[in-house]
């Protein structure tokens, strides 16, 4: 045994293979196992009702929606602005500084709403998931309907116009001049999605 | 110890060693160092809302902030270590590495993807796995341009080949030394953690994609730097010191710990999340559960100093690494406590946390690192000391005060935004509080720049100078072995 555990093979079946397959299986797949049971939603059927901040968007800048969203306010446009939202918000890293989960523990409840559960995040805008791990600015997973449309388009070009004391960088590839572009009316109707499928109190 | 003694009669002259191969790699990493350090530096100047490239789509603070981590982990760590494991695991195993042709190849591939992935997160394909934002074809923004994951996954089997080949011809025969345990797992932990972290969280949503979320940002530290790190300190420390390591009882102790408890303790990362309870139980009973390997590990070197006691002032290498392990320590018993949940209800999503990754990160591998460059760049250039000693000594301090100083003040704010919004303050109110300590965050993390600009400075001084007669004080780190 002395000379079997400092040899190569058994070190590297049994601390390499071995302990992280254990850990693998307990830590990671038990895991997921356990709440796999939850109903997952898919983004077709989440666009399936078109949000009305998203409508409000195509009537304060027709053109822009005219260029980036032909059509107007269909279902279509509204799965590829939530879609474009959500992966400008990966591209950007605002998950770095922004969380998407309220703990039931901080007064967090009180401040941002209800408390997260695993089931509101089973579906396809938080596939890969965006929980995040560090608050520079605040959580987003309640930000639906808390500002206005205006509020996020001043907001994404200058924080500081808004938020004084804000240290969040300007966002001006948003905008066509001072209107939203395709990536800006994508990241407004993502931000007014954010929470919607969880009853605000 | 017997292969302690053999490292030190080996001659640096033997072609057992391919000492291009070393030299490159810590070129490139240093590069690397300086390079992410530089964003580092512009991430701090943007929470002091001084970014200098405002507005610019190609130069947002979001990106610069990946190449910040990923840059650290995968240019500058990887490098250095590839560099040490060039030099350490054929005087360990007796043999050369597989191939040298390999070893060119793998330093020119991975040099490739580490630029095509600058690029790749400059031009918006990041992917949302923290530590693990290379582009990856199969995320939301990814492009087939820039399979960056499954490159990396295949350079990562090929170092493994390279020097899993040698590691098995010795130690499928007879007992290995302790440096070949840690490198014998780190190979394969390193492939397994990386396949789990990057594409696993593309195909499975929310909590459940959080929970290998987790187990990645964890095992690339806890699987990946730790194991590479301790092998390289099992190596250096006794060759330098020329005297064995205090027990080897609590070596096996210290690996057997390490390879059980690492892997389990992933979801701590997200401990009041909407992940299941009993996964967050059970990642806090195993980190705290190797706060106690930890500690023998400590044991262990600093009992070896002793006799030495002076080692840490007089030979640079040695202070380097001791000094690295200071702050190890610091950072784990800091874990055992912050992992707690009373405490994670205060110290979650502050700075309290960067604070903690920076000291592990530089304060104890970037120390080793540096320390281990101390001792083989002279070395791998044919020289007896470094162009100036007494410019090291200055590095030294720099680092250490710009470190110890940014740990110090990245910990007090998250202790204030973590009471502030407990307390609910208003968020602005949180963020004027601590708008202080980011100005003093800056100034922290300029030193340690200019310290390492200053280490970059010195090496290529010694590279491009000619040797001078003039005795050397303070740095015996090549002194010849008696």
């Amino acid at each position: 045994m002395e000379k079997t555990i400092e040899k190569f093979q058994f070190i590297f079946l049994v601390a390499g293979i071995g302990f992280f397959a254990l850990a693998f299986i307990v830590s990671g797949v038990v895991t997921v196992n356990a709440i796999s049971d939850l109903p997952y939603t898919s983004l077709d059927e989440m666009s399936q009702d078109v949000s009305p901040y998203f409508i409000a968007m195509s009537n304060q800048y027709p053109e822009q929606f005219e260029t980036y969203y032909p059509g107007g306010p269909t279902s279509e446009n509204y799965r590829e602005a939530l879609n474009l939202g959500r992966n400008v918000y990966i591209a950007e890293a605002c998950w770095h500084c922004h969380t998407q989960q309220v703990r039931p523990v901080a007064n967090e409840d009180v401040r941002f709403g209800p408390v997260s559960t695993a089931a509101e995040q089973q579906h396809e805008l938080m596939l890969p998931q965006l929980l995040g791990t560090r608050r520079v600015g605040p959580d987003l997973s309640r930000e639906s309907g808390f500002r206005s449309n205006d509020w996020h388009a001043a907001h994404f070009y200058n924080p500081q116009a808004v938020a004084p004391t804000s240290v969040m960088p300007r966002y001006t590839w948003f905008y066509d001049g001072k209107a939203p572009n395709k990536k800006g009316i994508a990241m407004i109707t993502y931000m007014q999605w954010l929470g919607s499928n969880v009853e605000q109190q | 110890m017997t292969v302690a003694v053999q490292q030190q009669k080996m001659s640096i002259n033997q072609p057992l060693i391919n000492l291009g191969l070393v030299k490159a790699h810590i070129i490139v990493g240093f590069g690397f160092l300086i390079i992410a350090m530089l964003m580092g530096v512009f991430y701090a100047l943007q929470l002091n809302n001084m970014y200098p490239f405002p507005g610019i789509e190609f130069l947002s603070p979001g990106r610069i902030r990946m190449i910040h981590t990923n840059g650290v982990a995968f240019g500058f760590i990887v490098n250095v270590f590839l560099a040490g494991l060039y030099w350490a695991v054929p005087r360990l195993t007796k043999s050369k590495v597989l191939d040298d042709r390999l070893g060119w190849l793998i330093f020119w591939v991975y040099l490739f993807i580490i630029l095509w992935t600058v690029v790749g997160i400059l031009a918006g394909h990041g992917q949302a796995v923290e530590w693990g934002e290379t582009p990856n074809m199969f995320s939301p923004n990814g492009s087939i341009l820039f399979p960056i994951d499954t490159l990396v996954l295949v350079g990562l089997i090929l170092i493994a080949i390279q020097f899993l080949t040698p590691i098995f011809k010795f130690g499928s025969k007879e007992p290995m030394y302790v440096s070949l345990w840690y490198f014998s797992v780190a190979f394969i932990w390193v492939i397994l953690t990386y396949a789990m972290g990057n594409f696993l969280p593309e195909f499975i949503p929310g909590a459940g994609g959080a929970t290998f979320v987790g187990l990645y940002i964890h095992d690339l530290v806890g699987l990946l730097v730790t194991p590479l790190g301790w092998g390289m300190m099992y190596f250096f420390v006794p060759s330098l010191l020329k005297k064995p390591i205090w027990s080897h009882a609590v070596s096996l102790l210290g690996f057997w710990g390490l390879a059980f408890f690492y892997p389990l303790q992933g979801v701590h990362h997200f401990i009041y999340s909407t992940i299941p309870m009993f996964a967050q139980f059970g990642a806090v009973v195993s980190t705290v559960a190797i706060e106690i390997m930890v500690v023998t590990v400590f044991i262990n070197f600093f009992m070896t100093l002793r006799g030495r006691e002076l080692a840490p002032v007089t030979n640079m290498p040695i202070r380097w690494f001791y000094t690295g392990m200071v702050f190890y320590v610091i950072t784990c018993i800091q874990c055992a406590v912050h992992v707690q949940f009373w405490a994670q209800e205060f110290v979650h999503f502050t700075d309290w946390v960067v604070g903690h990754a920076h000291l592990i990160m530089f304060g104890t591998f970037g120390f080793w690192l540096i320390g281990i460059t101390t001792d083989l760049w002279p070395r791998v250039l044919g020289k007896q000391n470094w162009w100036s000693p007494a410019l090291h000594e200055w590095v030294f301090w720099m680092c250490t005060i710009g470190l110890a100083s940014m740990f110090v003040a990245l910990t007090s704010a998250g202790l204030v935004e973590g009471f502030l919004w407990k307390g609910l303050a208003p968020w602005e109110v949180s963020l004027q509080s601590v708008r202080l300590i980011w100005l003093f965050r800056t100034a922290t993390g300029l030193l340690m720049f200019v310290g390492i600009l200053l280490f970059a400075y010195n090496m290529y001084m010694t590279y491009t100078r000619p040797e001078t007669e003039e005795a050397s004080v303070g740095m015996p780190a090549v002194a010849p072995a008696k």
